[in-house]
């Protein structure tokens, strides 16, 4: 019953922390910059804004055009909520398996190119083709890392690894090390953070995201403005639940509550040192140019494979 | 043999030497070329220091000595200089695209493992995965050397190509001196080479690129 | 004082007061003069025996090819003593680069000797090392474009082959460590030999690969041959009769010497099909490359690629009668194709140019040196009485023993090679003098001396050179 309570806490967690930590990355690297910058609070004024707006669709858009938002949203929220974040016995935790974590966010990204691509309008149709063109280099990346861990742990349940990493049998390991600096540059890419993606432009030369999504108004729009927030504290989470787990409630019983909350305390605080590091990173560094971001993702797709090599090398030996 | 955490941290030098022969295979602009290799060397210097404290092996630390001093600071700052005074253009022209480099090396390095792994059943564990790195190591420095056309990142491809020979050197046990003394004095030397090269390159014509020093043939005329 | 001391002190002397002396002429004396020594030293050591220690070693190998190492560089040094009277009267060479040049002679000789005598891997090494890179400095002495272009190749090809080259002495030594202990010992060739047959044979297959690319490298062989016609061409000519003549041979000789390694260890690979593709590969590449040269001294560059892929050839082939072959091949191509260098220098200073096509009717004009010329051409073609008819028969008939078909890539690459010498010298040696030569006051003694040890070769071998020959054949195995 406790773990079905704690599954919704972790539910609606992620749903309500996911505009907090954009905003304070904003906030962040505003300051960084010596500017003032809106509030960390700013994203929910936002999508509320946006939510209570009536939303304006092209004439000749179809059913793909009109569903997508609620399906992108609906599954990066999916995905989000199977992460463990705070505790490792919960109920959906049984289906959190990396392989179908890439599977529902390939999906989103599908959908959401489709709906791109839909209204036939110039910039939707590069957005898309960008997305895609990432896509194709970062997909084989992220399963190349999911590979390396799960030839080491033998697993690809999160819940697993997670356990696994704590029990602290792992020691120094440079294809762990490797796997994980590879998959925070996937990571880089698929929530578009620069420097693949610069998530506040609108230049058409350099967008992708954002060209991709410049058909959308009003509900729909805040629903993807929301998915993509989603998306962004899942890759926070998942990095920390597989290389930094500790904390992480192991089981929820009565007495457990005390353990949960540190669980919970811990998680808040790894969640803001990420979004930290994100935005000293992205303060420091310029956005590539679009033709280049296919040797950075190569670069993540080289380092995910170095460390299957690594790994291949230490065990046969 | 190494065991638990010496294994660990040994890996851990020797790997980031693999990696950063990457990182120079990956970096087009030549003052990154020269960073990643000083970093290298570094690595090198971290690598054979512990492989000294590990094996109880004191020459060890000359070579780490060495490897400091002279590859991770007068080089690079050396290169540095010429690439300044010469006005030598900074983006490097590459014969092959980056990613079918990335590609390729990849693919040397599966080789060497390949090479190295089955063969040396008799030794430790570590000998032969530092082989197998530093062989790695070393054909990445080689298609460094082919895939650049620029004279200065060929010279870091053959110099980082040495850092793999001393890779190997240390990982062997019991290594006599005289070869990592030889392979410093041979860096010395084929540094002095160089250095006269780029200066007679530099009197004659205006670019260090090898490229244009191609025009003349016995046979094309 | 053993004779091996003088051996190698000798050059070594020779260069810090080469490096010193500014006059051109002396130093061109002294150079003769040091090399005399140096052969007289080295002739001592029929008589003088040398006890081994952990560096230097003498046995049946070496001995020869020390002799004909410090022969060579003491008629080399005659020819460069009239060869550099010519360059500096038409302003090629300044004092100050001469004096550069004398010192780096004594020194490669140095390094070279050092290689041929050193009875450790590591040491072995690093003397190959140095002799690349005296080299080097020498090919890039006249400093124009394309020489300098030639010693930046053969500088980059040279250290690339040498780095791969370290990674194979170190394999060896990873390959000994186990059973010889830890130390210098266990890169000792002595120590190397006796334990070869208890070595890991996995390791000793990958060293060998590395150790035959490297030095191969060096040796010239067909695919890694690419520094070799422009070093050849663009240095002074002494330096192309020295590369050719020597340099090559003792990098062919380090392959040798890891190749017996590989023979006493009875389950390593037998090399002697790599050994057989590369060879054969120079051979018939070089002998269809030299229809197209238009440079002379490239022309014979080409040639030696050819004759070290045959000498590769032989060894490849094994067994006795095929290694006797590949040894008298090394060691007569060196005096014959040094003395066509001899030649081709003058050739070059007579008609002032070293295009083929710019040079005719030598032996009217200087008949002394085209009928000399033509000479060397006939000896290097492999015609009888000389001596690499000896060789390449001895070859032919061992390779006809072994295994048939591997005679066609030997007699087309040879048939080929024959084609191309004839057809160039042809036009080179006969016909209309050019249109403009110079007299000659060259001597030509070395290129003659020579042609004589050759044609003696040719009809009558002493009996300790068979007998060393013989004993080094059975070390190299099949």
């Amino acid at each position: 019953m406790l773990s079905f309570l704690l599954q919704l806490v972790q539910l609606l967690l992620v749903l309500l922390l996911a505009p907090l930590l954009t905003g304070f990355v904003r906030t962040l690297k505003a300051r960084l910059v010596g500017r003032r910058g809106p509030s960390p609070a700013q994203p929910y004024r936002d999508l509320w804004r946006l939510l209570r707006k009536e939303a304006v669709v092209a004439e000749n858009a179809s059913w793909v055009f009109r569903s997508a938002p609620s399906l992108v949203f609906a599954l990066s929220w999916l995905a989000a909520a199977l992460v463990p974040t705070f505790a490792l016995d919960l109920p959906l935790l049984r289906a959190a398996d990396l392989i179908a974590l890439v599977a529902i966010l390939g999906s989103a990204r599908f959908l959401q190119a489709l709906a791109g691509m839909d209204v036939g309008t110039s910039f939707g149709g590069i957005g898309s083709s960008r997305e895609m063109m990432i896509a194709s280099l970062a997909e084989p990346a992220i399963l190349l890392v999911i590979f390396t861990i799960s030839l080491f742990i033998h697993s690809t349940m999160l819940p697993h690894i997670a356990g696994f990493v704590l029990a602290g049998e792992v020691g120094i390991r440079v294809s762990l090390g490797l796997a994980l600096i590879a998959l925070i540059m996937v990571a880089i890419a698929e929530t578009g953070r620069i420097p693949v993606d610069n998530p506040a432009t609108h230049l058409e030369l350099t967008m992708v995201h954002e060209a991709m999504v410049l058909e959308y108004s009003g509900r729909h729009l805040a629903l993807i403005e929301a998915g993509q927030m989603v998306r962004l504290l899942f890759f926070v989470s998942l990095i920390a639940a597989i290389f930094a787990p500790w904390g992480i409630a192991e089981a929820s019983t009565a007495e457990g509550v005390g353990l949960v909350g540190i669980g919970l305390a811990l998680y808040l605080g790894k969640v803001f040192a990420g979004g930290l590091l994100l935005a000293l990173f992205e303060t420091g560094i310029a956005k590539m140019r679009v033709f280049r971001v296919s040797e950075f993702l190569a670069g993540a797709l080289l380092l995910s494979l170095l460390a299957t090599i690594f790994l291949y090398v230490s065990q046969s030996l | 043999m190494l065991r638990g955490l010496e294994f660990d941290i040994a890996h851990l030098f020797s790997s980031s030497v693999l990696i950063l022969s990457f990182g120079l295979l990956y970096q087009r602009r030549l003052f990154g070329v020269l960073q990643i290799y000083a970093l290298q060397a570094l690595a090198v210097a971290c690598a054979a220091a512990w492989q000294a404290y590990a094996q109880a092996y004191p020459q060890l630390y000359v070579t780490a000595a060495i490897a400091l001093v002279f590859k991770a600071i007068v080089i690079p700052v050396a290169f540095h200089h010429i690439v300044l005074r010469l006005h030598i253009h900074r983006e490097i022209e590459t014969v092959v695209g980056v990613n079918m480099t990335l590609l390729f090396g990849v693919a040397l390095v599966a080789l060497s493992i390949l090479l190295v792994l089955p063969m040396t059943t008799t030794s430790g564990n570590l000998t032969r995965e530092n082989l197998a790195l530093a062989l790695s190591v070393l054909l990445l420095g080689l298609l460094m050397m082919i895939s650049r056309r620029n004279a200065v990142s060929q010279v870091i491809g053959f110099l980082s190509l040495e850092n793999g020979l001393i890779l190997a050197a240390i990982g062997v046990k019991g290594m006599p001196f005289v070869v990592e003394m030889s392979v410093a004095f041979s860096v010395l030397v084929a540094f002095i080479v160089f250095g006269m090269f780029f200066f007679r390159i530099r009197e004659r014509f205006d670019t260090l690129d090898v490229h244009y020093l191609e025009a003349f043939r016995g046979e094309r005329h | 004082m053993s004779p091996l001391a003088v051996i190698l002190g000798l050059p070594l002397l020779g260069a810090a007061v080469l490096a010193l002396l500014p006059w051109h002429r002396a130093s061109a004396r002294l150079n003769m003069l040091a090399s005399l020594a140096t052969l007289a030293a080295a002739l001592s050591l029929f008589v003088v025996p040398v006890e081994a220690n952990l560096f230097f070693f003498i046995d049946d190998f070496n001995i020869y090819l020390v002799v004909l190492t410090s022969f060579v560089s003491f008629t080399t040094a005659w020819f460069s003593a009239s060869y550099i009277d010519h360059e500096v009267a038409i302003g090629r060479f300044t004092p100050a680069a001469l004096r550069f040049y004398h010192a780096m002679y004594q020194l490669l000789m140095f390094a070279m000797l050092v290689a041929l005598t050193a009875n450790n891997i590591g040491l072995m090494w690093v003397a190959i090392e140095t002799a690349t890179l005296t080299t080097v400095l020498m090919v890039s002495l006249y400093r124009t474009r394309e020489s300098l272009e030639a010693a930046w190749k053969y500088f980059i090809l040279g250290s690339v082959g040498i780095a791969l080259a370290l990674f194979g002495t170190i394999l060896i030594y990873f390959a000994a460590q186990p059973t010889v202990g830890e130390g210098i010992d266990a890169l000792a060739w002595e120590t190397l030999l006796a334990a070869a047959p208890r070595l890991d044979p996995n390791v000793l297959n990958l060293a060998f690969v590395f150790l035959l690319v490297g030095y191969g490298t060096k040796v010239g062989l067909a695919p890694l041959h690419a520094w070799l016609p422009d070093a050849h061409a663009e240095g002074p000519t002494p330096i192309s009769a020295v590369l050719s003549g020597l340099l090559l041979n003792v990098a062919l000789y380090a392959v040798l010497r890891f190749k017996m390694l590989l023979a006493a260890n009875g389950a390593a690979i037998a090399p002697g099909r790599l050994l057989i593709a590369m060879g054969s590969s120079s051979l018939l590449l070089a002998g269809f490359m030299l229809y197209r040269r238009r440079d002379i001294k490239r022309f014979f560059a080409y040639s030696s690629i050819e004759h070290m892929g045959i000498s590769a050839f032989a060894f490849g082939v094994g067994g006795p009668l095929a290694n006797f072959a590949g040894l008298l091949h090394m060691a007569l191509h060196s005096l014959t194709k040094s003395a066509i260098f001899f030649a081709v220098g003058h050739v070059a200073q007579a008609a002032g140019t070293q295009k083929i096509a710019e040079i005719s009717g030598l032996t009217r004009s200087h008949p002394w040196l085209g009928w000399g010329l033509v000479l060397g051409v006939v000896a290097i073609a492999g015609l009888p009485p000389l001596g690499l008819f000896m060789s390449e028969f001895l070859l032919l008939t061992a390779v006809m023993g072994r295994d048939p078909w591997l005679a066609v890539p030997l007699v087309v690459g040879l048939g080929v090679a024959f084609g191309a010498l004839a057809m160039r010298t042809h036009g080179i040696a006969f016909g209309e003098p050019g249109r403009e030569t110079r007299p000659l006051t060259a001597s030509l003694v070395p290129m003659y001396l020579h042609f004589g040890l050759v044609f003696l070769a040719g009809v009558w071998l002493p009996g300790p050179l068979v007998g060393w020959f013989q004993a080094v054949a059975a070390l190299l195995g099949g």
